[in-house]
């Protein structure tokens, strides 16, 4: 976490959550709630017997330690009610989050121009008079609306006719308006964001209540959380340790008994309280709420909490390489002809080739001619064949002329297919271009090869760290891109990834999240294009860009708002964080619990009669023996542990929200400092804490 | 600790380790089928088995298969046992003419030595006909072993394994445990202890006359060939009723020292095994070094709590003190021939296995060197433990330590490799759970029920106020101990209770029957359930984001948790038995 700053992390005091959270945790008592969460619904049936049965004690005017026994009932009941206060701290913080996210979901209007299962062809062109309004929250999946500028998409969808600026500065924060266009990768819209200018027709791609946002909205809120694997796991544990301890303290009384004593119900529930894992039980849904809190703070949208889990075990990550590692748009920089071809015939064709071509590589092909001052005119009649993962190439067909550009060995195989002569030294420029990290494309007009383009690739700065942070966090990363292995390799040098799949067609991008799986390893990728989608679902941890296509946002267990694929490096923190965060309480809670042997069990037993047994040892002799820790009186000794078991709940709601610090440390040293910390620190803090507790107790003259 | 006591345990263990090696290695070959040498001797036995037991060795269990073929056959000996000793009046090899043993002493007898718990009830030598010692006793000190062993096996095949369901075929694991482990062990173990003096004979007792003309006779019969295997399958079960304090049992230092070692044999060999199993060899040695690790500071605080002696005995007039004439510290109970290192050595031996021989009585030790043993049995018999039983004990540790780790790193928890997931964790709870609410309810109701407390020997003189007898801390260790021995399947005793008597005969008998079978088969079951479900997994390979499960981290990590949840559980229970008495005493 040290990018992104989590924007509220200061004020985790904030009174505006922390009230209706105060409310919240009284709220939270009925035990239907409660039984969610084994160990603190033992505390509240703990706390509900001790209650009881003080106030029929009360009714029958019997008056033994009424001062002791009320603070006690209060120390427990705050155990139940501190806890639920952290979850409902979690939960607010949620709802905060939720808040914002609503905001995109504005309830509006839409004028829907086609009802799903309708068949009819829509009329092309804008047609704002067309159609009927209707609530956007009653559109369906299958609907067709259509936004004139200035309207709100009603709901996420995809675009199917139309191209226009949307204005998605309340889903990403980012001002500028970015264009939306169907067809392509660019053709999905989020429900909240703005048409800025022209019109779209878009076809509603979710149910009622059903898109990203309502899901992620359930999900910060805590409502829908479904417990993931590792939280499922470690609250069995909890439960079984309950249990132990619950067995461990009910068989005390019969003990007591043996020796014509009793403990009482209190002490015994004072006991079992403070030997049960009520720390981590108390704070195990707040980390969990807060784990995805986290990630909308970093503009992500999650589908589980599963997913964020996964995201902490990643152990390979595919990134593309275009847009992520380099700046996505590739720049032509050079005509390089082949002998024989002349320089200004090679950019002409070029640049015929990319006229029609909106991607910012072609774009660049025309803007690098016109400089040379060549006017190209697209011929009447022209169709433009656009480039696809599997041919590899584009261009456009004129009549009988075929215009190609592409990556070399695609190319070749068409002008072999034409019965073309590859000339001698165009190989030798292509390599060229290659190893210096280049893309370069070969254009021909019919079988005739002229020369190629050659497309320079900058990677962008600070990759290097990011990708040597990712290694010491025992990532593997693998750069995915279309180019031709010897450009993927130049780049991959530079950018300083592990490994890369070039010439990646969708089929070899599954192919290699399959071996690596099968090799037992969790693989995350990002993407954004329709063609990414098979991948996304298969991908361990699945995340499309905002930007990316509906069915892309679809396939994937994630999606970044903000479009930025190293996002992934927070995303794998903060599931780390995730179950660093449960572990470390989990051991502190438990190591805590030696201090409190030692505080309750000498004050415990001082009553017993069979201890009174030798003449020269007075009552007290076995509370003085055991009392390590020269705690005031048994009374007190017994508060203080109660009173430190119920407060370090409170103490640790910063931690359980903020998480514990991750570092790209290795295991083993990730392991030393946290036991350090949480394990020995756990043993000792208590002892200083109870005893600090045990002078204030005394000095206020409470027991 | 004297210097005796140091030199002591450093031979022991250093020993222990040099051996572990070939003989861990060897069984791990048998359980794979590669022990050529030893397959060309027995092989045809071997096959002959399978024939005559129409079992088909290539076909595999899965782990419900395997606990089935388990439970079906620990059972069906178990009712045999119980056949044999309630007859044995009309049966032959009883020189001595010994009536059928009593029904529920039979029953609890039955299920002692079908849990390799070994608890007896009774006095060997006075009780049991030469044919019940043989054929229902040792045989199962045998099964109980040879099951224990599979188990284990089945664990680690399941955790070395992937994407299987199958973990071995629990017929021919138990006979390759017992033709090429158990039986050649103790065949040549055996020879050994009658070379050191342990009787072996089928004929009656002995009679003569002493100087002073009493007419005596002293009980004995086919006893090496059973301590062979009283050791080696850590059951424990003694021909006497002094077990290994009977001159006759344990007869030299030498005897008294190879003992102790056989106990150990096995389970320390098992690191090893693991090790070559799972193909990380340093892990075996890092399970192998938490549980020294374990086994030592027990020595340590045995040992010293012994040799500081008894205030009481002290108060007597008692010198405790070391001197050139004697070893001093608390000898009570104790053969003067062993002394107080030997037999600190051995008490913790057997405890830490789940042996229960003894060659001293644990009952009068000091309130903490009694503790010493009893906290060895509360910690779940996983340090060396009993013969597979420890091995299958600990990796439930290891599961659960690692799970710990796993999440402390920030990873979903892996061991080996394959991941933890939520069912592993219910079963390991399951199996710490268990032994645990055995071990304190069935203490609890015993002394809340006043047959419960007849048995007790350690009552106090004086009266109590408001107690419904005269309490004494060391009443409730004695029967804290017993539930302790039983749910761990160990078989020691604080003695001084009587758990069977004509006057009470059932409460005991079956309160630890059920202790003993609850201590055992569930955790089977549950170990097994593991199994299974590690087998299925698909491993990762490891990286630097994984855990290491070798090393001075790992072992610190197995220890701490092995001794925090096994202390934190019984604290309390402990703090008003040895722990309150050794506070009265000073």
């Amino acid at each position: 976490m040290t990018r992104h700053q989590a924007p509220t992390s200061a004020s985790i005091w904030d009174t505006a959550i922390v009230r209706p959270a105060a409310l919240d945790a009284f709220r939270k008592l009925n035990p239907r709630a409660m039984a969610k969460n084994p160990v603190m619904f033992v505390v509240e049936v703990g706390s509900i017997l001790v209650t009881v049965l003080f106030l029929y004690d009360l009714a029958r005017g019997h008056r033994v330690d009424v001062k002791f026994n009320v603070q006690l009932i209060a120390w427990l009941w705050f155990t139940v009610l501190f806890a639920n206060f952290a979850e409902a701290m979690a939960e607010g913080r949620g709802k905060a989050q939720a808040a914002t996210l609503r905001k995109m979901r504005t309830t509006t209007t839409a004028r829907r121009i086609r009802a799903a299962g309708d068949e009819t062809a829509l009329t092309p062109g804008a047609t704002p008079a067309i159609g009927e309004e209707v609530s956007a929250n009653l559109l369906k999946r299958g609907d067709v609306v259509y936004v004139a500028a200035g309207g709100l998409v009603p709901a996420d969808g995809e675009i199917v006719e139309g191209i226009a600026s949307v204005d998605e500065s309340a889903i990403t924060g980012e001002s500028a308006p970015v264009v939306r266009e169907a067809g392509g990768d660019r053709s999905a819209v989020t429900g909240g964001t703005r048409v800025a200018s022209d019109w779209l027709k878009i076809e509603i791609r979710q149910d009622p209540g059903g898109g990203f946002v309502d899901r992620m909205i359930a999900l910060v809120e805590g409502s829908e959380r479904q417990k993931a694997p590792n939280e499922i796991a470690l609250t069995i544990l909890l439960a079984g340790l309950t249990l132990i301890f619950l067995a461990a303290t009910v068989t005390l009384e019969p003990f007591a008994r043996y020796f014509g004593g009793s403990l009482g119900l209190g002490v015994l529930v004072a006991l079992l309280v403070c030997l049960i894992p009520t720390t981590i039980g108390g704070l195990l849904s707040a980390i969990g709420i807060a784990g995805m809190d986290r990630l909308v703070q970093h503009n992500v949208l999650a589908t589980s909490g599963r997913a964020v889990e996964a995201a902490g075990d990643i152990d390979v990550l595919m990134l593309d390489k275009t847009g992520t590692i380099t700046y996505g748009n590739r720049q032509a920089a050079e005509f390089i002809a082949v002998k024989g071809v002349e320089r200004r015939e090679l950019a002409a064709v070029a640049a015929l080739s990319s006229l029609p071509d909106e991607t910012p590589e072609g774009r660049s092909i025309v803007a690098l001619a016109q400089t040379m001052g060549i006017v190209p005119v697209l011929p009447a009649g022209a169709s433009f064949v656009p480039f696809t993962a599997r041919t590899r190439m584009s261009g456009v067909d004129a009549g009988e002329r075929v215009v190609r550009k592409g990556a070399g060995d695609a190319v070749l195989a068409h002008v072999r297919g034409r019965n073309g002569v590859v000339p001698g030294d165009l190989q030798p420029i292509v390599d060229r271009i290659a190893n210096a990290g280049g893309t370069p494309l070969v254009v021909v007009d019919g079988a005739l090869v002229l020369g190629v383009v050659y497309l320079k690739d900058t990677v962008k700065p600070g990759m290097r760290e990011r990708f040597e942070r990712l290694r010491a966090m025992a990532i593997k990363t693998v750069m995915v891109t279309g180019d031709n292995p010897l450009t993927a390799k130049s780049i991959a040098a530079e950018a300083g990834v592990d490994d890369f799949l070039a010439e990646a067609t969708p089929e070899a991008k599954l192919a290699y999240i399959y071996k690596m799986q099968e090799g037992g390893r969790l693989v995350a990728m990002t993407g954004d294009g329709t063609n990414d989608a098979p991948a996304l679902a298969r991908a361990d941890v699945g995340v499309a860009m905002n930007t990316g296509t509906q069915a892309a946002k679809e396939a994937g267990n994630m999606v970044d708002l903000d479009s930025d694929p190293t996002k992934l490096i927070e995303i794998v923190e903060i599931g780390k964080q995730l179950l660093m965060t449960r572990g470390s309480l989990t051991t502190f809670s438990v190591a805590n619990d030696v201090a409190k042997y030692f505080s309750i069990l000498p004050a415990m037993f001082t009553g017993l009669a069979a201890f009174q047994l030798t003449r020269d040892h007075p009552q007290s002799s076995y509370f003085t023996a055991l009392n390590v820790m020269r705690l005031g009186s048994p009374q007190s000794a017994i508060l203080s542990a109660v009173i430190f078991n119920a407060l370090v709940i409170v103490a640790l709601i910063p931690l359980a929200l903020r998480g514990v610090s991750y570092r790209p440390l290795g295991a083993a040293a990730l392991l030393r400092r946290n036991l350090l910390v949480y394990g020995l620190g756990g043993v000792i803090a208590p002892f200083v804490a109870i005893k600090a507790i045990d002078l204030m107790v005394r000095g206020l003259h409470l027991a | 600790m004297t210097p005796r006591l140091i030199a002591l345990t450093a031979v022991f263990f250093g020993l222990l380790a040099a051996v572990a090696v070939p003989l861990g290695r060897y069984i791990a070959r048998v359980f794979a089928g590669e022990n050529a040498r030893t397959a060309r001797v027995l092989g045809p036995v071997e096959r002959l088995v399978y024939r005559l037991a129409g079992v088909d060795p290539a076909s595999e269990h899965d782990w419900k298969q395997y606990a089935g073929g388990l439970l079906l056959f620990s059972l069906l000996t178990q009712g045999i046992s119980y056949g044999v000793m309630r007859l044995q009046g009309s049966l032959p090899f009883n020189p001595t003419r010994l009536p059928g043993v009593a029904p529920w002493l039979a029953f609890n007898t039955a299920t002692s030595f079908t849990t390799n718990t070994n608890w007896q009830s009774y006095g060997g030598e006075s009780t049991m006909s030469y044919l019940s010692q043989a054929l229902a006793l040792s045989s199962h000190n045998f099964f109980s072993a040879g099951v224990g062993l599979c188990v284990a096996i089945a664990l680690i095949r399941g955790i070395a394994r992937r994407e299987t369901t199958k973990l071995g075929n629990f017929w021919v694991d138990l006979v390759r445990a017992h033709l090429y482990v158990l039986v050649p062990l103790c065949l040549g173990y055996a020879l050994f202890l009658v070379s050191q003096g342990v009787v072996q004979t089928w004929a009656g007792p002995a009679h003569w006359t002493t100087l002073d003309g009493a007419a005596q006779s002293l009980l004995r019969g086919p006893v090496a060939s059973q301590e062979a295997i009283k050791m080696f399958g850590t059951n424990g079960g003694g021909f006497f009723n002094a077990n290994s304090a009977h001159p006759w049992e344990n007869p030299t230092p030498l005897s008294n020292f190879a003992q102790m070692f056989s106990i150990f044999a096995i389970p320390a060999a098992l690191c090893v095994t693991l090790g070559e199993m799972v193909k990380n060899r340093r892990h075996g040695w890092a399970v192998f070094a938490t549980m020294t690790l374990v086994s030592v500071l027990a020595v340590a605080a045995l040992g010293h709590f012994e040799q500081v002696g008894n205030p009481a005995l002290t108060h007597a007039g008692a010198d405790q003190v070391a001197s050139a004439l004697q070893c001093g510290g608390n000898m009570e109970g104790k053969e003067a021939r062993f002394g107080i290192a030997d037999s600190a050595l051995f008490a913790v031996v057997t405890t830490d296995a789940s042996c229960g021989a003894v060659n001293g009585m644990h009952d009068s030790f000091t309130p903490l060197g009694g503790l010493v043993p009893l906290l060895d049995m509360q910690l779940g018999e996983v340090v060396f433990g009993g013969v597979g039983a420890g091995m299958y004990g600990v990796l439930v540790y290891v599961l659960l330590a690692v799970f710990l780790a796993g999440l402390m790193v920030g990873r979903t928890p892996e061991y080996l490799g394959k991941k933890i997931d939520s069912r592993d964790v219910r079963m390991a709870s399951l199996y710490i759970l268990i032994p645990a609410f055995s071990i304190l309810l069935f203490s609890a109701v015993a002394v809340l029920t006043e047959v419960g407390r007849a048995g007790i020997m350690n009552a106090s003189a004086a009266e109590v106020p408001g107690a419904p007898w005269h309490p004494h801390p060391h009443g409730l260790s004695e029967i804290l101990y017993a539930f302790t021995s039983a749910s761990a399947n160990n078989g020691s005793a604080f003695a001084g209770l009587t758990a069977y008597s004509a006057a009470h005969p059932v409460f005991y008998a079956v309160t630890l029957a059920l202790a003993m079978f609850v201590g055992r088969f569930p955790l089977i079951v549950a170990v097994l359930a593991i199994a299974g479900n590690m087998a299925k997994k698909r491993p990762v390979p490891p990286g630097p984001g994984s855990f290491p499960v070798d090393g001075g981290l790992f072992v610190a990590l197995l220890l701490g948790v092995i001794l925090i949840v096994g202390a934190l559980t019984f604290f309390p229970a402990l703090s008003l038995g040895p722990i309150v008495e050794h506070f009265m005493q000073r």
